[in-house]
This record gives structure tokens, C-alpha cells and sequence, in this order.
């Protein structure tokens, strides 16, 4: 390694340049992790990450719609070791979404062997396929695919060895692992048109297995990324900005290396420490902290934030449609503004760095291993096939935990301390240096006729994003535009990323609208709808809650119910809400009554699951969730502070699962989110005829 | 100047040398190496750290090793006899209380200390009893869900 430096961390947000895959790594490697058997090949060798043009890429084996590229080769994605082990290799992460158990049911059911005979590895860069980063809801319609495709390509050589063999012999998978001729077939492409079991035929796809490695969690034996252990470890720590953008000027790390056992890491504007325990690294950079000078810039407010993103936008675009508003019946214009949200997974940031003879291993939480191997190679001049990346199945990600930033802080400790060295984020930086939910000002303007049908829907989002801005109805003349702003935060993914708050405006938005053209909510929606699944939602969702009967009986200033819709990434949901406002104007959530199409349900557990998680994860952006900011620092960086949804408030939610066996399997871990906050706003309004246009949904 | 501060730990008595400001929860990990017990937020507002001391909760990350000499504690390690699971670990098995399963050693510790002294509790007994505890993928219809399964399984 040459001449090792770190960037400073906010540069490393940005995308870095690829050093190109030159995987060298023996086979002995696999021998020692997977047992001996079907020999996996280098990564070169399968192609995976260097796919052909004309495959990969476009999703035969494809990991994920311009993500990754999946294998080419059969035993790129699985090992079958000579006790019949089956081991299953993706590059996909778990982080409570579920992709272990889905991932697990994908393979058996192609590979006609029980869910328990599949041992599954997630996302070790030197061992599995790069399927993509988990991210979008990809998994499901690319990765399961991918895997499918795979194990059923597998299949079909383990039967075409096994009609071969002698008369009586009956053949296991644990005899074809030493056969010659069997490996040597397993090194051809998964073919283009193998043929995948029939939903129709699933017998492991489609029921509620559950989480295979649910026991160890139980007992407290599973080893997420902040459990990890090296011996000789030691515990990092590193000096934080005194605020946003705030200029290290001068530092004595003298004091700090004057404590027993800690080492000072400083490079540029970073500083690190390690130490023998947790308690000496605080201690030292306490010490650091007291010498420490910064030159802080001024930074914006979050009291005055929609002003600074407006006035950062660039290039607000004129209304297209000037002809229907001079011919409309009734125009109507507003703007929805949400705040920065924290994503809050339960574990902080961690990871474990090694560097031995050269090269790095790194054990961290993120949903991006590629990427952050990529980010390791940028931030320390040394090539990508010196570094592998293992997740571990982690606490929690939403979105949040795209990036590296962890893992580059504490390989840079770990190199200037010589041993390995782990860290874990504490809940204020969590809070404080990871990225955030963006913010948006989101102005619409639409136009009716004199029957109430809308002619014209002109929607700009400043500062968030595209996902949901395009409106489902149908209207004739309708334009939507992301414009960019001056993001005061660093900003990034989210559970639903835009489409969190362009439902929200656009949704609460169809409810001033049919107020305006005197027509219920419910009704005005299915006017302006011609998608026959998007409309099944909307129908089973007012159905199942009674939703006109509701809305019609509820008009005391302190019941109200709303509803909401919106299709994204594939699937589609509906949402209806009973809001009760207490004497003090607080919104409590009643009821919730969810919809949710995603096709061919493949564990109607888990989705249920993610349902409910979503529904009640969303309570809190429209509730409560914002994050304060103030000269450049956070001032809720604290969960006593910055409230989430608790077991107090958990309303009564029946969900309703429509399954289209018909249709492919969509992802669902974001959609299920996207209807709520709009159906609590129009519900809050349905009990106090006042219209709130910004989340959190308050009152007072 | 570390101490030598003596507890009951999972049953087994414990003797450590540390810093005697020292939390818990970094002793429980780092120098016993149990490492089911969480971190969360630090300050006791999540509950991840949740472990038994006497019976009743305490958070781990906002509790000094000195204040539990003499005290027993019991982590999730401790919380089966051998191969068999509490009720609760049994019953957050069956019913799928979590998903990414990061709370539920802070979850199932205060779901003993609650049942501990309402071997029957209401809904709203458990709502309130486990307030304070934050589960981000939130799975609370289950968990709530599984510990009123706990208290059919503790009976049977």
C-alpha cells in the first residue's frame, strides 16, 4: 500500500471511480468457508461483475435493473459441498426486510430440496455475485429472479445427471458434488430460457417461513456488525466537527496519547483514536475535544429552511398549461412542505476494519457492499481486490445505510493503530453525521372544469426528488419537475425516498381538490383513475374500513377519517384513516386500514410484516419527525428528543394483502409507507375543516 | 484507577476489574464478551441495553458497574435453562416478534421484568409496560402479540 490518506468524509459521499474487479483469491479460500465440493470459481472467471454486454446487465441472472449484474455462471451462485450441503451466494443484505427468508424459499423451491438444507451467505464481496445494492425494492423482482434462475438451472443439470445414472441408483445432490463431469457442467452460463417453477406449483414460495436465523437472535447469539470480535481489537472512536463544515485549526493530541493504551489517528481534518475498551477511547477523545480549535461557517436553520430551499432552487419552471387555467372553472394552487427525517435504525453505524500483509477485510452495516468496498479503494489508493467487504445481517437500514463512511474510519484507525479495530457510531452521531431523509417544498397548481374533473396538474418538487411526483390519475394536461436545490444536510435514500412526500402533497392535494368541485374524496379519486390496480386497492381499502359510511356519520371536530392512494416501484396501496384530535390538539392515529398489491405474495408473513412496519414506522415523519438544526448543529439528536413512534400509540391496523398470483412479484418494503401521511392529513381536516400542508401534521 | 467490583451475572458469580465509571452494557460486551445486550442511544431512552438486575429492568448503558455490585444480573445469555427457550424467547420465536431483531434482547428483558410482576397483563398493561423500548422496523403488533403468548406458555 502506497502512501494511504483519507479524503475528508464529505467528499466520500460522492460517487468514486471504479479500480475495475481482478479477483484473486484460490480456491482454498472457498474450501475453508464452504467445504469441499462443486467448485465456485474466481469472480473473474464467472463474470459476474463484468458482464457481457448484451447479459448481465439487462436481468437474465440480472441483479437488479442497472444494479449489479447477478452471476453468469451456475456455480457462481451456489455450492453444493459433498455432504449435500447446499450453500447459496447473493450479494444482497439483511437488514429486517426479510431478504434472508425470501432469498432462502427462492432457492429451495427451485432446487426441490427443503428450506432447512439451504445455508445461505449474503453479501461477502469475495464470495457472492454482485447482485446489486438492497436498495428500490429490488430484491424481490431482480435478486429472487437472479436466484431462481439460478438454483432451477442447477436443478435441471442435477436431473438431466440423475436420469442418466444406473437403474435404482437414486441420486442425491450430495453425490453429483464430487462427480468431475457434474462440476465441469456447473461452469456453463445460466441459460437464457431456463424454466422456473410456476407460482401455481410453489410449495416453499408463497407460505410464511420463517427468518432462518430467527433462534440466534432470540438467545442473543446472532453477531451484527457492532458484535464483531478480532482478537487483539481494539475500540475506536473519532473527533467530530464542532459543527457542520467546521475547519479543524489547530488540535494537542498530546493529552489524548497520554491515556494508557490509546492510539491518536490524524490525518488532515480526520482524527481517531483507539483503545483497550470503549470507556479510554470516550476519554480520549474528551481530551482531544478540549483541545481542539475549528473555524465554523454559518449555517442555515431548520426554522427558516423552506425559505433557503426555495430561494437555492434552481430554475423554477413556468405552468405549461396557461391555456386551462384561463379556461378552467376553478383554479387551485399550494405548496406541502416536509423536513429532514432521521432513518434511526436501532444500531448505530458499525464496522470492524482488519488490514493484514496489505489487504483490508471490513464486517460493517450497509446496504451497498460494492459501494463500499469502492469507497474504501478511493479513500485509500489501494485496489478493490484488496479489500472484502461482509455484512453481516444488521440492525436496520431504511434506506439509511447506503454508504461507507463507517468502514473508511475505521480501517484509516485500524491502519495507524496495527491492529484490527472496531467502531461503532454512538446514537448523537448516528443522529448527527449520517445522512438524512432531504427535505422539499412541493408547490402544485391544478385547474377543474365546471363538473369538477381535473384539466390540468402542474407539480415542482425543489430540493427531494422524482419517485412519486408523476401523478396515477388522469388528466390531460399534467407536467411534473424535480428542481434542485442547495441542500443545507447532506441527504440521501429513504424508505420510499420522494415518494414519501410527493404522495403526500399530491394526495392531500386530490382531497382540496374535491373539495373544491364538491365531491367526496373517495369518489373524485376513482374519477380520475383508469388503473384497474390501483383502483382495487382504493375499492378493498374503502370497503374493508366502510369508508363512506365512516366519513359520513364521523363530523365531530374530534373523529375524522381520510384516505389515500398511490402506486410505486410496481405495487400498489391504499390507505384509510381514523384520526381522534385531544383537547390540546395533539392527533392521535385511531385505525388504519391498508390495501397493498405487490403481485404473487411470495411470504405472506413477511409482507405482513413489512406492512405493519411501514404503517407504524410512518406514524412518526407525520406526526412528530423533524429534524432541528441550528448553527450548524443538530439540536434533537436524541431520541428523548427526536420522538419515534412507541408501543403507546400503536393504533389498530388491519391490513389486507391482495394476491395476483398472475403477476410478478414486486418488491414491498417502501410502498405500504407512501399512503398514510396523506390519509391522516385528510382525515385531520375531515375533524377540523383545517388544512395542514407540511409534515409533521400539527395543529398547534 | 479500575475496582473490583463483584456481581451475580446469569447466575454465576462474577468478579470484574474496571474502571468503576465504567457502564454496564460496556462491561457486559467488552470484557465478558456477551454481546447479545445492545447499545441503542446511550441514555436510557430505547431500551436496547434492557437487563435484568434483581428481577427489574435497568438500562445497561446508563448504569455504572459500580452501582451493581452485590446486584444479580441477568442478560438475554442467561434467560433459557440449557436448551430450553424462556416463553418469551419461544414465544418472539413463534409469533415473529422482530425483524431485524436488534431490539429484541432489550425487548424480551423488559417483557421478564413486566411479567415479572404482572404474570397477566392487559393490553394496555404491555403498551405502557414496554414504552420504553423502541423497536425502528416496528413489529409492536407482534411483539405485543408474543408476550401475551409468553404468559399462555409460562403457564402451560
Amino acid at each position: 500500500m502506497s502512501n494511504p490518506t483519507i479524503k475528508n468524509i464529505r467528499e466520500l459521499e460522492e460517487p468514486l471511480e471504479t479500480l475495475g474487479y481482478d479477483f484473486g483469491f484460490t480456491r482454498r479460500s472457498f474450501v475453508q468457508i464452504l467445504g469441499a465440493g462443486l467448485l465456485i470459481f474466481a469472480a473473474a472467471e464467472t463474470g459476474f461483475s463484468q458482464p457481457a454486454p448484451e447479459e448481465g446487465r439487462r436481468g437474465r441472472g440480472g441483479g437488479g435493473g442497472g444494479f449489479g449484474g447477478g452471476p453468469v455462471k451456475i456455480s457462481a451462485r451456489l455450492h453444493i459441498a459433498t455432504d449435500g450441503t447446499i450453500t447459496v451466494l447473493s450479494g444482497k443484505v439483511e437488514g429486517g426486510q426479510g431478504a434472508r427468508t425470501e432469498i432462502t424459499q427462492a432457492a429451495a423451491e427451485e432446487l426441490g430440496v427443503p428450506a432447512s438444507q439451504i445455508n445461505l451467505i449474503l453479501a461477502d464481496t469475495e464470495l457472492c455475485p454482485d447482485d446489486g445494492p438492497t436498495v428500490g425494492s429490488r430484491t424481490t423482482p431482480s435478486t429472487i429472479p437472479s436466484v431462481r434462475q439460478g438454483c432451477a438451472a442447477a436443478k435441471k443439470l442435477f436431473d438431466d445427471f440423475a436420469s442418466q445414472s444406473p437403474a435404482g441408483k437414486k441420486l442425491t445432490y450430495a453425490d453429483l458434488a464430487s462427480d468431475a463431469n457434474f462440476i465441469e457442467a456447473a461452469k456453463q452460463n445460466i441459460p437464457r430460457n431456463v424454466i422456473v417453477s410456476a407460482v401455481s406449483e410453489w410449495k416453499i414460495l408463497g407460505t410464511p417461513l420463517a427468518r432462518p436465523n430467527a433462534h440466534d437472535v432470540v438467545v442473543g447469539k446472532h453477531k451484527y456488525p457492532s458484535d464483531q470480535v478480532l482478537p487483539g481489537m481494539l475500540y475506536g472512536k473519532v473527533l467530530r466537527p464542532a459543527s457542520f463544515g467546521a475547519t479543524l485549526t489547530d488540535i494537542d493530541l498530546a493529552p489524548a496519547k497520554a491515556i494508557d493504551g490509546v492510539i491518536v489517528a490524524r490525518d488532515g481534518q480526520f482524527v481517531g483514536v483507539a483503545a483497550p475498551n470503549s470507556f479510554l477511547a470516550q476519554r480520549a477523545i474528551t481530551a482531544l475535544e478540549g483541545t481542539a480549535q475549528w473555524d465554523s461557517p454559518s449555517h442555515p436553520s431548520s426554522k427558516t429552511l423552506s425559505d433557503y430551499l426555495r430561494k437555492n432552487a434552481r430554475n423554477i419552471p413556468a405552468n405549461p398549461f396557461a391555456d386551462a387555467i384561463a379556461s378552467a372553472a376553478k383554479k387551485l394552487t399550494a405548496t406541502y412542505e416536509v423536513p429532514y427525517v432521521q432513518h434511526a435504525p436501532l444500531e448505530p453505524r458499525a464496522a470492524l476494519a482488519d488490514w493484514k500483509d496489505g489487504k483490508l477485510t471490513v464486517w460493517t452495516a450497509t446496504q451497498n457492499p460494492t459501494g463500499v468496498r469502492r469507497e474504501l479503494a478511493g479513500a485509500f489508493h489501494i485496489a478493490e481486490s484488496n479489500i472484502r467487504v461482509i455484512v453481516p445481517d444488521f440492525g436496520g437500514g431504511f434506506g439509511g445505510k447506503h454508504t461507507g463512511e463507517c468502514a473508511v474510519e475505521a480501517a484509516r484507525i485500524a491502519q495507524a493503530a496495527q491492529k484490527p479495530v472496531l467502531l461503532r457510531w454512538t446514537r448523537p452521531e448516528e443522529f448527527t453525521w449520517a445522512y438524512f431523509r432531504a427535505a422539499a417544498v412541493i408547490d402544485l397548481t391544478a385547474t377543474l372544469d365546471e363538473n369538477g374533473a381535473i384539466t390540468s396538474w402542474f407539480t415542482t418538487d425543489i430540493n427531494y426528488g422524482t419517485p412519486g411526483i408523476e401523478s396515477p390519475y388522469n388528466i390531460a394536461s399534467k407536467h411534473s419537475e424535480f428542481i434542485e436545490s442547495k441542500p443545507p444536510l447532506r441527504h440521501g435514500s429513504y424508505r420510499a425516498l420522494a415518494a414519501t412526500a410527493n404522495n403526500f402533497a399530491r394526495e392531500s392535494f386530490m382531497d382540496e381538490l374535491a373539495l373544491a368541485a364538491g365531491k367526496n374524496p373517495l369518489e373524485f379519486r376513482r374519477a380520475h383513475l383508469n388503473n384497474d390496480r390501483l383502483l382495487a386497492v382504493l375499492n378493498e381499502a374503502a370497503k374493508q374500513f366502510d369508508f363512506s359510511a365512516r366519513r359520513a356519520k364521523s363530523d365531530s371536530k374530534k373523529i375524522g377519517v381520510g384516505i389515500a392512494c398511490a402506486t410505486e416501484k410496481g405495487s400498489y396501496v391504499a390507505a384509510c384513516v381514523e384520526v381522534e384530535i385531544a383537547a390540546d390538539q395533539t392527533i392521535r392515529v385511531n385505525h388504519i386500514c391498508q390495501a397493498f398489491e405487490c403481485g404473487a405474495i411470495m411470504n405472506p408473513s413477511n409482507l405482513e410484516a413489512q406492512v405493519q412496519g411501514a404503517l407504524m414506522q410512518g406514524i412518526g415523519p407525520a406526526l412528530r419527525e423533524a429534524t432541528a438544526f441550528e448553527n450548524g448543529k443538530i439540536t434533537n439528536a436524541s431520541f428523548f428528543d427526536y420522538e419515534v413512534p412507541r408501543f403507546a400509540e400503536l393504533p389498530m391496523m388491519d391490513i389486507h394483502l391482495l394476491n395476483r398470483p398472475d403477476l410478478p412479484s414486486a418488491g414491498a418494503g417502501e410502498t405500504p409507507l407512501i399512503a398514510l401521511a396523506p390519509a391522516i392529513n385528510n382525515a385531520v381536516f375531515h375533524a377540523t375543516g383545517k388544512r395542514v400542508r407540511q409534515m409533521p401534521i400539527r395543529l398547534s | 484507577m479500575p475496582a473490583s467490583i463483584s456481581f451475580t451475572l446469569n447466575g454465576k458469580a462474577t468478579t470484574v476489574e474496571a474502571d468503576p465509571d465504567r457502564p454496564l452494557l460496556e462491561i457486559l460486551r467488552e470484557d465478558l464478551h456477551l454481546t447479545g445486550t445492545k447499545y441503542g442511544c446511550g441514555e436510557g431512552a430505547c431500551g436496547a441495553c434492557s437487563v435484568l438486575a434483581n428481577g427489574k429492568r435497568i438500562f445497561s448503558c446508563s448504569t455504572s458497574i459500580t452501582e451493581v455490585a452485590g446486584k444479580s444480573i441477568t442478560t438475554i445469555e442467561g434467560l433459557a435453562s440449557g436448551d430450553t427457550l424462556h416463553p418469551l424467547q419461544q414465544a418472539f420465536l413463534d409469533d415473529r416478534g422482530f425483524q431485524c431483531g436488534y431490539c429484541t434482547a432489550g425487548m424480551i428483558m423488559n417483557a421478564a421484568a413486566l411479567l415479572g410482576t404482572k404474570p397477566n397483563p392487559t393490553e394496555a398493561e404491555i403498551r405502557e409496560g414496554m414504552n420504553g423500548n423502541i423497536c425502528r422496523c416496528c413489529a409492536h403488533t407482534r411483539i405485543i402479540r408474543a408476550i401475551q403468548h409468553a404468559t399462555e406458555l409460562a403457564k402451560a
